[in-house]
């Protein structure tokens, strides 16, 4: 227990749990921020009398906001995550079925994010400055100056119009196979691939160049040993904490891209959910949904910290 | 090193970019048509009367897309501007001062930058009434806080010097310091920057626009064109396609160009997280 290691990783998990605390904080006050209230802000300057006392005992707007922060916060931690103004419906029995959608494009997106950038990375350490590393840095560099839209839309004119191979609205219910979902979400899983692997390749390169320059490997060299398997067996290790450190930060932005990806191709997803709540001023929506993609965020970048500390042999075995 | 030739990738980014902002500026002049004018069919083909063919609703694209410009240049500048006020003078603020004022400042906003601002801006915008004046300060104010980090940082590197300690001795007041010393110093890092923070703007509000929360109708910029003509692309109307290109070349273009200023003017590279 009293290894360092172990109290590390509990000085960054209790960070993190600050962390969210705090931004759920600046979440709920970012929805109160306004000089009048929120339920006139909601319902506009033509709203009744009537309606804007019944949405503001509906919100309970008649106790502090501070009380009000807490009963939220408290709910939300049991699960209760509110009901929606828009329709009435209960928030977390609507959000199920949509954060499973949100994870699944997520998780098949990684799933591809992550072994191409390390390939690709590799690749232009291995041919620093020839040919294939300027090709994949000149075209990882121009994909992640694309807005995550044009990208969408470029795929989907030529591959669901011109082309024909994958449909242009991803449409997926539970009923449908795995394959058939995979089928439906090929165009917005290659978008969050092409917009994250420029970013995660670039650092994975920069990585292994930076190691490159240790006086070890120049021994390596000396010895003899193929540029490749310098690069594979002795480069690489040593680069693994900072490329995983950025992998899961640009997963943890995929929180922003799965935002934009999902209304381009009307994914049944938390992010379409978010924006069209958003656009309803629903607020306990907005806030339920800010919550979790904050905390999901908060976590994947958490991991990268852990997986940094877990990855640095002079903490892990300290003398 | 000295440089004494402008590379060609710089060059193209600076003209592209000084297209772009041309057009903004004389928007009105070089637009064949009105914006708001319906002036042909629905998703006309490109023709030589309408060089990028028609939108939704019949309305020339190119004279949209060039008042579109002017709205995304004029409204990520003003954010961009209101950004580099509010950051750099807290952030300098915070590394003269120092004590609990840099603590506070900076221990906040560590804490805007630990989720997207994309998400707080939905948040905020959730209740804001989305006027051009809202978008501006919702996206400045957001933004600022990387400003703030890459102002701190600097300035915290200029306080150490020895002209700063003389000024304090001298008796100088914090806000002489503040503006006579370390803000000339600390001018070519954030000038640098400024472009990835513009970018960064463009792409923030071609997004918010894009999904309904940004620009309103009657008025468009870049992501509200592609909005209105989105739902051509499934029929092959390139319409949508654009605006986006438009935003793309943009974000290109600056970007070329702030990578050159940074490698001539400076080491000190800031943060360029979203």
């Amino acid at each position: 227990m009293h290894h360092p290691v172990v109290k590390l990783i509990a000085q960054r998990v209790a960070l993190g749990i600050v962390l969210l605390l705090a931004i759920s904080v600046l979440i709920f006050a970012g929805t109160q921020i306004l000089p009048g209230d929120v339920a006139q802000a909601i319902l506009g300057q033509q709203a009744t009398p009537t309606a804007l006392a019944n949405l503001r005992a509906q919100m309970g707007l008649g106790e502090p906001a501070y009380i009000r922060y807490f009963h939220w916060l408290f709910a939300f931690i049991h699960g209760d995550l509110g009901k929606s103004l828009a329709n009435g419906q209960d928030i977390a029995s609507e959000i199920g079925e949509r954060l499973k959608n949100t994870l699944f494009l997520a998780a098949v997106s990684a799933a591809i994010i992550t072994p191409l950038s390390i390939v690709l990375g590799l690749v232009a350490a291995l041919y620093e400055n020839r040919w294939p590393d300027k090709l994949i840095s000149a075209v990882t560099l121009a994909t992640i100056s694309l807005p995550e839209f044009l990208l969408g839309y470029i795929l989907i004119f030529f591959f669901a119009v011109e082309y024909p191979i994958a449909p242009s609205v991803s449409t997926v219910f539970d009923s449908m196979s795995f394959l058939d979902k995979l089928h439906a979400i090929i165009l917005p899983v290659a978008v969050l691939v092409l917009v994250s692997v420029g970013h995660t390749m670039r650092m994975t390169r920069a990585a292994i160049l930076n190691v490159m320059e240790s006086a070890y490997i120049e021994t390596a060299e000396l010895k003899g040993i193929r540029p490749f398997r310098v690069i594979l067996m002795h480069a690489f290790p040593n680069a693994i904490s900072p490329v995983v450190n950025v992998l899961m930060v640009d997963l943890a932005y995929l929180v922003v891209g799965v935002v934009v990806t999902e209304v381009v191709f009307v994914y049944p997803g938390m992010g379409q959910y978010l924006v069209d709540h958003v656009a309803k001023r629903d607020v306990p929506v907005v806030q339920a949904v800010g919550l979790i993609f904050a905390a999901v965020y908060i976590a994947l970048n958490m991991v990268a910290d852990i997986v940094s500390i877990l990855s640095n042999p002079r903490l892990r075995h300290p003398k | 090193m000295k440089r004494p030739r402008i590379p060609p990738s710089a060059l193209v980014g600076l003209i592209i970019t000084g297209v772009y902002f041309l057009a903004a500026i004389f928007a009105g002049w070089i637009a064949p048509y009105g914006f708001a004018d319906v002036v042909g069919d629905v998703w006309a083909p490109s023709s030589a009367q309408f060089l990028l063919g028609t939108d939704s609703i019949g309305r020339d694209l190119l004279s949209r897309m060039i008042y579109g410009g002017q709205t995304t240049i004029a409204i990520a500048t003003a954010a961009t501007v209101l950004s580099f006020a509010t950051g750099s003078i807290l952030g300098f603020l915070a590394a003269v001062v120092g004590g609990w004022v840099d603590q506070l400042l900076s221990r906040f906003v560590d804490l805007m930058m630990s989720i997207p601002i994309l998400i707080f801006a939905l948040v905020i915008l959730s209740v804001m009434p989305v006027t051009i004046v809202t978008l501006i300060i919702v996206m400045g104010l957001l933004d600022s806080t990387r400003v703030f980090r890459l102002a701190r940082g600097v300035a915290v590197d200029i306080t150490v010097m020895d002209y700063v300690e003389a000024a304090r001795l001298r008796g100088e007041g914090r806000l002489w310091i503040i503006f006579r010393e370390v803000l000339p110093n600390a001018l070519s890092p954030l000038v640098s920057e400024m472009g990835m923070r513009f970018i960064f703007q463009v792409l923030l509000l071609s997004t918010l626009s894009f999904l309904g929360l940004g620009v309103q109708p009657p008025l468009s910029d870049w992501g509200g064109i592609v909005k209105e003509n989105k739902d051509g692309i499934v029929y092959g109307v390139t319409a949508a396609l654009y605006p986006a290109i438009a935003i793309a070349t943009l974000a290109i273009s600056v970007n070329l160009v702030a990578d050159w200023v940074l490698t001539r003017t400076t080491s000190l590279k800031g943060g360029r997280g979203g």
